[in-house]
């Protein structure tokens, strides 16, 4: 039997549509959302709600949260191609910006409350320990695309170009996997969980452009 | 009421032993139903023989750390590594509520003259119990400070009488399907084994730990019965144990089976030899914002390095 679906699907069509200012609503939900998590733990340190080991709690809180982001940020454009809403699209960079800010905490986090600022221990560190080795390259490589997440950036580099800049995104999301696999936590499941997802994503694009041709 | 005794006073003599474990059960039932139906429900902890107030317990004054501060009895409770109940530090203090410490025997067998089962009751009477106030520093690289309860290691081994050929002592914990939910993992190999060399077991450093704190163990730090070996990685310190066997050969443990290039069979705490993914060179103690040197021997080697002379601690790790 052939199964057909044709996106986007039909269900979809009522929320197609939205004016600006609906849509800048939106982003504003998108960024509050993002930021509960900073606000649990800001306002969770003093009450004591982030355990026996506040630190440990941290960094692995902002690299959750860090991950989480990535996958919302690559789900916004299968989404936009599910649902037809063509304004998903201008949530991504949004999204986007939220995973470097939980990248930027996370290795803040690390720099000063794990190696306290110890720059040679740090760089030992990185050439040293796997993990640290491919998170530090996720974070390098996710700079210049918050740098470049800016409308005059995008026109003065030309359409072309920041796309080919920002396909670094994927590579990112590896990096991002092997660092959790790599991590050698006990309960060994949840990185697959979102080398799975990612790997979905990543489908479902291959699948799109190869529908396109 | 408590009625102060010279020597300690064990649960099964405050309240009626079928008493107490039928009170028990009700509980368990009783949250069973609480979970069912969605509702919050007194934790069972409160009747249960952990957290029982340890009565004739003194303080050893050769064991105390006045520079340092005792961790709270909270950061104690709620951070555990104990992977027979999950490998996240919080589910100890949840799962384990299941562990029923009585009744409770360990067995001593292997290469002694006399062979014993022991009841957990009659332990708490074999020497007079002391607090002693120990440094405990995980392989992970963090630490805490805690007023143990028991006596030396020693006590026991020497009323047992090994044989000439006894070389080393194995320590077998629980492993129990039913209730430990963490077994259904091939973290480790279950169950649980640890082992010391036999001068390392007579060390009157080496405790066989019954309380902390001035009670009874919490179940989720290794109840009823544990070790702690102070100048080694925590994961030397096996808990809820079953079982002591005295042996020739050297055990293979279950960290060691897991992985020996990362958890040796010494693992004596050592700043100078990393782990193969950390350094070991600082480590967090609980409570505090910034990180410590970490000491040798974890501050004990001026009791302890005479075992090792001679030996390449940086091959045995
Ligand atoms: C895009 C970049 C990164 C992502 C997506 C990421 C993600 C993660 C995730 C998901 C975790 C595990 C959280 C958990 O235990 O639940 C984690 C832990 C950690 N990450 Fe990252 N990370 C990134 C970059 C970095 C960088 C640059 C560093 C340091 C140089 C770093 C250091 C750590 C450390 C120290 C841990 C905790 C390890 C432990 O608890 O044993 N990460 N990260």
């Amino acid at each position: 039997m052939a199964l057909s679906v044709t996106f986007p699907l039909t269900v979809f069509a009522p929320w197609r549509s939205l004016t600006n200012a609906q849509v800048q609503r939106a982003k504003w939900v998108l960024v509050a959302l993002g930021m509960l998590p900073l606000a649990r733990m800001l306002i969770g340190l003093p009450l004591g709600w982030l355990g026996v080991n506040p630190i440990e709690f941290v960094t692995r809180s902002t690299g959750t949260w860090t991950i989480v982001s990535l996958v919302v940020t690559l789900s916004i454009t299968p989404l936009r191609n599910i649902t037809g809403w063509v304004w998903l699209v201008r949530l991504r960079r949004s999204a986007g910006l939220i995973t470097f800010f939980y990248a930027a905490l996370h290795f803040i986090t690390y720099v000063w409350l794990d190696r306290f600022f110890d720059v040679n221990d740090i760089i030992k560190d990185i050439i040293k320990r796997p993990f640290i080795t491919v998170g530090f390259a996720a974070f390098v490589l996710l700079i210049p695309l918050a740098i470049t997440s800016n409308n005059a950036l995008i026109k003065k580099l030309g359409a072309q170009n920041w796309q080919r800049l920002h396909n670094l995104v994927y590579v990112i999301a590896i990096l991002a996997v092997v660092h959790f696999i790599w991590l050698a936590r006990r309960n060994p499941i949840e990185p697959y969980i979102y080398a799975a997802i990612f790997a979905l994503l990543f489908a479902a694009r291959i699948y799109w452009r190869f529908k396109a041709k | 009421m408590l009625i102060r005794r010279p020597d300690v006073i064990l649960p099964s003599e405050i309240t009626d032993a079928s008493l107490f474990h039928g009170r028990r059960d009700w509980i368990r039932n009783a949250s069973a139903m609480g979970l069912i139906a969605g509702l919050p429900v007194l934790s069972a902890c409160s009747v249960e023989a952990q957290g029982m107030k340890l009565a004739g317990v003194k303080p050893n004054p050769q064991y105390v750390l006045p520079d340092e501060k005792i961790n709270k009895a909270e950061d104690f409770k709620n951070y555990c590594n104990f992977y027979e109940f999950g490998t996240d530090k919080s589910e100890p203090p949840v799962l384990a509520k299941a562990l029923k410490t009585r009744p409770w025997t360990i067995t001593i067998e292997g290469e002694v003259n006399k062979p014993k089962v022991f009841d957990i009751d009659e332990l708490y009477k074999l020497a007079p119990l002391e607090e002693r106030v120990y440094r405990f520093r995980c392989v992970e690289a963090w630490s805490m400070v805690v007023p143990w309860v028991g006596f030396s290691l020693a006590e026991l081994i020497k009323r047992v009488e090994p044989r000439g050929n006894a070389k080393y002592v194995e320590f077998v914990t629980l492993a129990d399907k039913a209730i430990m939910p963490g077994l259904r993992s091939s973290v480790l190999d279950w169950p649980y084994v640890e082992g010391l060399r036999m001068d390392e077991a007579m060390h009157p450093l080496t405790l066989l730990t019954l309380g902390a704190y001035g009670e009874m163990l919490p179940n989720q730090n290794g109840a009823p019965v544990r070790m702690v070996v102070p100048w080694k990685y925590g994961f030397k310190s096996g808990k809820s144990i079953v079982k002591i066997r005295f042996v020739e050969k050297e055990p293979r443990t279950a960290w060691v089976k897991s992985g020996p290039s990362e958890y040796g069979f010494y693992s004596n705490v050592n700043p100078n030899v990393d782990h193969a993914r950390w350094s070991q060179a600082t480590e967090r103690r609980l409570g505090e914002f910034g990180k410590r040197r970490s000491l040798m021997f974890n501050g004990y080697g001026e009791q302890v390095a005479s075992m090792y002379a001679g030996m390449d601690l940086k091959k045995f790790i």
